[in-house]
């Protein structure tokens, strides 16, 4: 077996981290699992795709920065996207999940989350059709680092932009006012109403940091794989189980659960075939679900 | 007008085949509160088990045992019923997310096993000469038809009759019980995970018979029968025609399945055929659109259960709010 294994599982486990830490925010301070998180991937990505050919209209084609396969225009359209797909978070939590919170029963809020990821996806594949696109169909020579093991520049690049913002994430939920009014809000609802925090203000930083970096995981998928309608769909899966094994509301654990699901993904690709990789994460899921249902750093629920 | 009577049964028999999974889902969702996202997986269980015991001996995969239909149609409930319990067994005492989430997996899973193990499900070609019911008549497409109409509908109205007899009889009033206020259920001695896993088990096991129903009509089963579209579908049909509600799950599925069956019918005249699989997607938008405006504006759906008494936080919630706005 290769060692190769080990920078694949890094990559993969970056990608279904930074998606659940938004899955498990919603889950801790909504209360819901939101089965349209894929589908924020998703689009964030195609918003990212759309505003990189819009640059490249308007200002003609931009070499690439030295090693890497992408040049600014990614990374002004990738800040866009962000932005972007923050906002059709809260746009859907306006126009639907709050008004379903509000009459107070949390498994309504999951059935519609799952019928509005049906009719984004479906709209994706609408305007973009089912075929995959790419970013850049350039190829990128992987460096040997030792071990046999290969990266490229692209990967160490975008391993490095997840380390920064995990790190950002949890500084802002562990230094600032804003993360300990969401923490308070995941431990205790109506004490975090009691003393005054303010709900609604919370909710939106939730659907903004989820819908952010749904976006940039969607990319990374975007650069080092293929961009599709379902993309984010797929990814579905390996969240849930990854923000389960790290237990719900822990933004370590779910990058924690995240690699671990990368790394065993990784493995059973060189050990039993590619074919199986999604049947990783239910099996993950189903044996945290027996043998320590909060997970890692979850918390018992009162 | 043979055609057009022909088209009909054949319409009401596929809407038929749709009730029956709804039912199954109504008992696990009208009746006991139990989300279920995966159904599709156990629907394929059913249709897969079904074809795996009755179609002739294959030599490229595992059996093909010949057997009667009927026991094709027993062994499709077993084991999708069986599938479904072990899947409450693992999720049940725990928050009602995870069984939402855990259900989901389970249709991945059965779409991965579907699509790879050949040796077991011919993987992405399927399986092919599953035996018909009538498949003599089979010269006479509107006899053939007619004739599958009547059978599927007999086992609809079977299914249709147990359940209703099931939600009036002793344990139906416990699952009931159980949604509205599981600690007075619990404290009057009733086991809830024990009643969930079993009702649980019986809708996987209904899921599956209607899997099985749909393979020997069809006669050819493959993966992508499967999808999460198909989840979806009679999720909507459910909430349409009113969670709770048996009557409701029948008529919401076919409504719904109309709707489907009519706007499909529409694009392929208003679109060119290139612009089909376009058309197609924008069908599950409107339909996604119609579930979140249903469960907007009228949660209970067409025929729904009487409305849920409301819980004590939200009364009390309720309650803050008129005094609030009252002051």
């Amino acid at each position: 077996m290769s060692l190769q294994f080990i920078v694949d599982g890094l990559l993969t486990g970056s990608m279904i981290g930074l998606g659940a830490i938004g899955v498990t925010l919603t889950y801790s301070i909504l209360r819901f699992s939101n089965f349209a998180h894929g589908d924020f991937m998703a689009w964030g990505t195609y918003a990212t795709l759309a505003v990189v050919s819009a640059i490249g209209a308007i200002v003609g084609k931009v070499a690439p920065i030295a090693p890497l396969s992408f040049g600014w225009p990614l990374l002004v359209a990738l800040v866009v996207g962000m932005a972007f797909t923050a906002l059709l978070a809260l746009l859907l939590d306006k126009v639907l999940f709050s008004r379903l919170r509000s009459q107070g029963q949390a498994i309504i809020v999951v059935m519609a989350s799952f019928g509005a990821s049906m009719a984004l996806r479906s709209l994706l594949e609408f305007t973009f059709t089912s075929r995959p696109t790419y970013f850049s169909r350039a190829i990128q020579i992987a460096m040997p680092v030792g071990f046999g093991i290969r990266v490229t520049p692209d990967q160490i690049a975008l391993l490095l932009l997840t380390a920064i913002l995990v790190l950002g994430v949890h500084l802002l939920m562990t230094r600032t006012q804003t993360g300990r009014s969401m923490q308070a809000l995941s431990q205790n609802a109506a004490l975090a109403r009691i003393v005054g925090i303010d709900v609604a203000r919370v909710v939106r930083v939730t659907w903004i940091i989820g819908g952010a970096l749904a976006c940039v995981a969607g990319v990374m998928i975007g650069i080092l794989v293929q961009i599709r309608p379902f993309m984010g769909f797929d990814m579905l899966l390996p969240m849930f189980a990854a923000a389960i094994l790290g237990g719900i509301g822990s933004i370590p654990g779910a990058v924690l659960g995240g690699l671990i699901i990368g790394f065993a993904e990784a493995g059973a690709v060189q050990l039993i075939g590619a074919e199986w990789r999604a049947a990783v994460s239910f099996i993950i899921l189903m044996a945290v679900l027996f043998v320590r249902p909060i997970g890692l750093f979850g918390v018992r629920e009162r | 007008m043979i055609d057009l009577v022909g088209y009909g049964a054949f319409f009401l028999t596929t809407a038929l085949i749709f009730s029956l999974v709804t039912l199954g889902l109504n008992l696990q969702w009208g009746l006991t509160g139990l989300f279920n996202v995966g159904l599709a997986g156990f629907v394929a269980i059913g249709a897969y088990t079904s074809a795996l015991l009755t179609t002739p001996d294959d030599p490229a995969r595992l059996g093909g045992f010949g057997l009667p239909i009927l026991i094709g149609w027993a062994g499709a409930m077993v084991v999708g019923g069986i599938a479904a319990a072990l899947t409450g067994m693992a999720t049940l005492r725990l928050r009602s997310d995870y069984l939402a989430i855990t259900t989901f997996g389970v249709a991945v899973v059965v779409q991965l096993v579907a699509l790879n193990a050949q040796k077991l499900t011919g993987g992405p070609f399927g399986i092919g000469f599953i035996p018909r019911p009538f498949g003599s008549l089979a010269e006479t497409p509107l006899l053939f038809n007619l004739s599958n109409l009547a059978v599927v509908s007999a086992v609809a109205l079977i299914a249709y009759l147990a359940l209703e007899h099931l939600s009036r009889s002793p344990w139906g009033r416990v699952l009931k019980a159980l949604r509205e206020d599981e600690r007075a259920a619990i404290s009057l001695g009733k086991s809830a995970r024990f009643y969930r896993v079993q009702a649980f088990g019986v809708g996987g096991a209904i899921m599956a018979l209607a899997g099985a129903l749909q393979a020997h009509f069809t006669g050819f089963i493959a993966p992508d029968n499967y999808l999460p579209i198909l989840t979806f579908q009679v999720w909507v049909m459910l909430i349409v025609g009113g969670s709770g509600s048996n009557l409701g799950a029948v008529v919401g599925s076919i409504l719904v399945w109309a709707i489907w069956a009519g706007s499909g019918t529409l694009t392929s005249v208003l679109f060119a055929p290139e612009q089909q699989a376009r058309a197609a997607s924008l069908q599950i938008v409107a339909i996604g659109v119609m579930l979140c405006v249903i469960l907007l504006i009228r949660p209970n759906g067409l025929f729904g259960d009487i409305p849920r008494r409301p819980r004590l936080g939200k009364r009390a919630k309720a309650a803050a709010a008129k005094s609030s706005s009252g002051s």
